[in-house]
């Protein structure tokens, strides 16, 4: 449950981000949370409901971007998915992968009235 | 009233990493090697700590960073092996971040070789946390399960060594040590694995040998 803790980090780039514009409003928070990233999206948007009250953001909407892991064996160069943290290759049966896609947790873009 | 669109493409534990990567590099250069430890509550790291501190201390200097939620108990159980000790209670959080470790850097002494760090008891969120380790461990104790790694992969992914803890009860319990390393070898092949009690000292030396290799290697790479 360290959603919370994400959303105020969140808060600190929009925070900055909303100074930087001179906005006095956030309208859409658009956010990619892969598969692999250790984040709930339901906690993570209701953690962003509950914290945005009384900011500039209170009426923003907050859309998050499920990104599906991407695997690529070191040993064939198949690319393959998996969401379970088991990364064997499905071609060769290698270990030997490197994760292209799917732990990210990133702040997309954003709406601002200005 | 106008509307405006900005693209941002900023992690949002950014700042988190960035502070970690500055904590790395600092102490990195120092010599210092840090460890994170992950675990449940009740796995064995403060035991574990004070049995490493007894094998390492007669020729290293190390130090150490616990962290609660509450209670000064695991920094008091360490300073009692004659070992400097923080603590830092969160006050709820369920993990440590990288700026409680930072503000405690000046503090660290100049001489420290091995810095440790036991994280708050929680298997989940810790593991999104970068602190500036060269070195994660997750534990696991025997009492957990041996179905842990696959239940709580993130955890297993992203550490360097996995410590299986409280092997004094092998005998009388259904834990398959086999079963274990091979869910969390499935998640994380790159895994050290290492087998441990700290109530009989079982493992604790290998324990020791790697943490004194890794530090070797990483005075080496930035020499």
């Amino acid at each position: 449950m360290h959603e919370l803790s994400i959303v105020a980090s969140l808060f600190e780039i929009l925070e900055e981000k909303v100074r930087e514009q001179k906005a006095t409003k956030v309208v859409l928070v658009k956010l990619q949370v892969g598969k692999l990233a250790g984040v709930v999206p339901e906690f993570l948007e209701t953690a962003f409901n509950t914290y945005k009250e009384g900011t500039l953001a209170a009426e923003a909407l907050l859309e998050i971007e499920d990104i599906p892991p991407t695997i690529k064996c070191q040993k064939c160069r198949t690319e393959f998915t998996s969401e379970n943290f088991v990364f064997l290759c499905p071609s060769c049966g290698s270990a030997e992968i490197k994760i292209l896609a799917g732990t990210e947790l990133l702040l997309e873009k954003i709406e601002l009235e200005v | 009233m106008e509307k405006k669109e900005i693209i941002v493409q900023q992690e949002i534990l950014g700042t988190n990493k960035k502070i970690a990567l500055e904590i790395r590099k600092k102490l990195e250069l120092r010599g210092v090697l840090v460890v994170n430890f992950l675990s449940s509550p009740g796995s064995g790291k403060t035991s574990l700590l004070e049995r490493i501190a007894e094998m390492l201390r007669p020729g290293h200097s190390m130090a150490v960073i616990e962290g609660d939620i509450e209670t000064e108990r695991d920094a008091e159980r360490i300073r009692r092996k004659g070992v400097q000790a923080w603590q830092i209670t969160t006050g709820g959080a369920c993990h440590l971040e990288a700026k409680m470790v930072g503000k405690l850097l000046p503090q660290i002494p100049e001489t420290t070789e091995f810095l440790f760090i036991e994280n708050v008891g929680n298997l989940v969120c810790p593991a999104s946390y970068d602190l500036g380790e060269s070195l994660r461990c997750v534990l696991l104790s025997a009492p957990e399960g041996d179905d842990k790694p696959k239940k709580y992969p993130k955890a297993f992914s992203t550490a360097d060594c996995l410590i299986i803890t409280k092997a004094d009860l092998f005998p009388v319990l259904p834990f398959n040590v086999e079963q274990a390393k091979k869910e969390a070898l499935e998640i994380n092949p790159r895994l050290r694995v290492f087998i441990t009690s700290a109530l009989k000292g079982e493992g604790i030396q290998e324990v020791v040998q790697y943490f004194l290799d890794c530090r070797k290697e990483l005075i080496q790479r930035h020499a």
